[in-house]
């Protein structure tokens, strides 16, 4: 690709700290919270969105720095609800500065982390620690999950109450399930009273305790045991039949088949408080990517069948599915340069969330508004953050993207310390351009220099 | 102690086994009796003879310092023999059941037995075993009749009437008979109740029990007269029903700041035995709106008058 006007303007016409007033024009607004869909600008100052729409043109801003963003998408800085960081204690896997940086390259405003570090999130200092920790070294928003049960043991619920005063944004898990009817159900009552957010893998440890990938024939031929979708369903139903009891603010971080869809729809007609997430992976992989043993194509929930990953664009376009997320889990080289069955679990994929999802966009699945909802206005619902919009008054989290661009993704390039990416030397079409957070040009996409 | 004679009223249960058994008359005429016995217990010479020649059993298969002694004195002091026998040691190690216990005490004819139980029910099955009359001093998450009475005269004696108070009841609600023989005496006197806790700690259907329910802890104290903690057990407070005690204390210890969401004169009562710096901090379980030390003594005067109510009703002559 050569130099566009566009590039060139990105070089320096605007401030990149964020201070001062500046304008973004040219380019087609989409922001899914006011459903807005067309051509229009963008001012920021200090950070803060100033004014957007139609009108904010070239003419109305003469003599402020501006950026001509023609032919890109200026869309609300996506918000990324699931990212696995191995800071504090695998900082060889992934620190908050690096998760950010890979974030800030995929137009991700805001990570919510994940709780399974060493030591695990389920004391109030360590929520706090995180806190600091990201404001001094992370480039965008980071949101701290604490855990539900202490040590993520599954045995004893965490200090609930506390943790959210501290600053938890939701409570989880993470990767465990908890199996324990009777613990679950006294978490998702105690929840309810400080009204937090339940976020739950929903995979039932006993009945995918061997499995590797989804059950079925290509499994069976290739030799690995599987994971039914039924190790899904029984426990979000479960769930469900829990939170008739407790009307908990509850969220099924992944669900990965058609059937789990119906508990869902089931749920929310009941008008429970259930919300669900997809990861940008089975929406656009399913089983037969795992092809000859690909570890990088190891989840969990495992890759599913092509009718469940039509399921889930469906569900996600009819709105039953809330929320899309990059389920981003860096994994180090040792853990996955495995035989397929002692492989750890878990994609990078925060970086290449945006752009995997334009599959769907390209592909005719659904339009833009509709595809950005659940990556901006969905989570910020979800987790109950004023961001993920193009409001007058908000905080100017914005991503720019050339949606036609054509690339080919080399996991060496990934910003992300781990680059177990199951998009390695894919084709993509779309590219993040520049991604801003208060304002502050937090990326800016350059052109590899041919060396 | 004789009741003044325009009482025309006689008390008419062979057995204490909960409030929910009595009326208000019953109650309130348990209460005057009550105001007597703590007459007579401030005296030099306190004994009466109301019990003489009487025999009084405890029977506690669940550890208590606290009941169990206030029943012993209270038979004391009406002359009766008292005997106690804590079971938890012996029998119940040797695989005895509570019936067969039963009739072994039966057989020793006592008048009056004072049953506590873990289990639920375990007091009226007994009850229904036996001879004597049978007081509950505590049967699982069920009743405990005569806390709730000595509860209601600290409140009465304290604010002249139990009618149309405020009172908040305050922690673990789903198990503790206390709140539930409290919910039902107040509900029956008139006031107005309220409960509060985790949910995690509140039975289903509370909310039909004649009682405003709560998870935040200040706004249930917001205009009450009476603050009325309870006991968690720390095996609760371990991660299972409440993650830890320090988030318990954090959203419902009652605090001083805590307590100056209620009336300011609101009164403070606890059950004992107290956590301190759990549920209650020391300068309010000690300060001047406590009424804990009171409860106590009440304990012996509402014990005394509902052995001396029952006692009336025993025959005069013993059956062959």
């Amino acid at each position: 690709m050569t130099d566009t006007p566009n590039q060139t303007a990105a070089s320096g016409a605007i401030p990149g700290d964020g201070q001062g007033r500046f304008a973004l024009l040219n380019a087609r607004l989409v922001d899914p919270a006011s459903n807005y869909d067309g051509p229009g600008g963008v001012v920021v100052e200090d950070g803060v969105i100033r004014d957007r729409g139609a009108h904010v043109t070239d003419d109305a801003v003469s003599g402020q720095p501006s950026l001509d963003c023609s032919g890109w998408v200026l869309a609300p800085g996506l918000i990324d609800a699931r990212v696995f960081v191995g800071e504090p204690g695998a900082e060889h896997r992934e620190t908050l500065a690096s998760a950010s940086a890979a974030a800030a390259a995929g137009g991700v405003t805001t990570i919510v982390v994940m709780p399974d570090t060493d030591p695990v999130i389920d004391d109030m200092a360590l929520v706090d620690f995180l806190i600091r920790r990201a404001r001094d070294t992370a480039l965008v928003h980071v949101e701290p999950c604490a855990a539900l049960t202490n040590g993520l043991q599954g045995r004893e619920m965490t200090e609930i109450g506390l943790l959210k005063k501290a600053g938890a944004i939701a409570f989880t898990d993470g990767r465990n399930t908890i199996a324990d009817t009777l613990l679950m159900r006294r978490i998702l009552a105690y929840a309810r009273d400080f009204d937090a957010l339940v976020m739950h893998h929903t995979q039932d440890p006993y009945l995918s305790a061997a499995g590797v990938m989804h059950e079925g024939e290509f499994a069976s031929r290739i030799g690995l045991p599987g994971i039914p979708p039924a190790a899904e369903t029984i426990v979000l139903d479960r769930d469900v039949r829990l939170l008739e009891l407790t009307r908990t603010r509850y969220h099924a971080a992944q669900i990965s088949c058609a059937e789990a869809l119906k508990t869902i729809a089931a749920a929310k007609e009941k008008g429970l408080p259930v919300t669900a997430g997809v990861s940008i992976n089975h929406l656009t992989l399913n089983e037969n990517d795992v092809g000859t043993y690909r570890t990088f194509c190891k989840l969990s929930p495992p890759l599913r069948s092509e009718d469940d990953r039509l399921a889930m664009v469906e569900g996600l376009a009819d709105g039953r599915i809330d929320v899309i997320v990059s389920n981003h889990d860096p994994q180090d080289v040792t853990d996955k340069r495995q035989p397929f069955e002692m492989a750890a679990d878990g994609a990078v994929g925060v970086e290449t969330m945006l752009v995997a999802a334009l599959r769907l966009y390209h592909g005719g699945a659904m339009d833009l508004l509709p595809l950005l909802r659940p990556m901006t206005e969905g989570p910020a619902k979800l987790l109950g953050l004023d961001r993920g919009q193009l409001t007058q008054g908000a905080r100017a989290d914005i991503v720019l993207f050339d949606p036609d661009a054509p690339w080919v993704l080399d996991r060496d390039d990934l910003k992300s310390l781990a680059k177990n990416t199951p998009f390695d030397e894919s084709l993509f079409q779309g590219r993040v351009m520049r991604t801003f957070v208060s304002g502050k040009t937090v990326y800016a996409y350059r052109e590899k220099s041919a060396a | 102690m004789a009741l003044p004679s325009e009482h025309a009223y006689t008390f008419r249960h062979r057995h204490l086994i909960g409030i929910e058994a009595l009326t208000r008359f019953d109650i309130q005429h348990l209460l005057e009796r009550a105001d007597l016995a703590v007459a007579l217990s401030r005296q030099v010479e306190k004994k009466s003879a109301a019990l003489r020649g009487r025999t009084l059993i405890n029977l506690f298969f669940e550890a208590s310092t606290r009941t169990q002694s206030s029943f012993e004195l209270a038979g004391k002091r009406l002359g009766a023999d008292v005997m106690n026998m804590s079971v938890g040691a012996s029998s119940l190690k040797k695989g005895e059941t509570l019936l067969d216990t039963a009739i072994t005490l039966n057989a020793m004819r006592p008048d009056i037995i004072v049953v506590r139980h873990h289990a639920a029910g375990a007091v009226s099955l007994l009850a229904r075993k036996v001879d004597c009359a049978v007081v509950n001093a505590g049967d699982g998450a069920h009743e405990h009749p005569t806390q709730a009475l000595l509860d209601a005269l600290t409140i009465k004696r304290a604010k002249g009437r139990i009618e149309r108070l405020t009172v908040t009841i305050c922690g673990d609600i789903r198990h503790s008979r206390v709140a539930r023989s409290n919910i039902i005496l107040l509900n029956k006197m008139d006031a107005r109740v309220r409960v509060v806790g985790p949910s995690t700690l509140l039975p289903a259907g509370i909310e039909r029990f004649g009682v405003e329910v709560f998870t935040d802890f200040r706004a249930a104290l917001e205009g009450a007269d009476v603050v009325m903690m309870l006991r968690l057990q720390r095996e609760r407070m371990n991660g299972s029903f409440v993650p830890s005690m320090r988030e318990y204390f954090h959203f419902f210890g009652l605090d001083e700041a805590a307590l100056a969401c209620a009336n300011p004169d609101a009164l403070v009562m606890h059950p004992g035995p107290m956590n301190r710096g759990v549920e209650i901090v020391s300068a309010v379980a000690d300060g001047p709106q406590s009424a804990i030390r009171e409860q106590v003594e009440m304990g012996v005067a509402v014990r005394m008058a509902v052995l001396e109510a029952l006692a009336e009703q025993f025959p005069s002559t013993i059956p062959a």
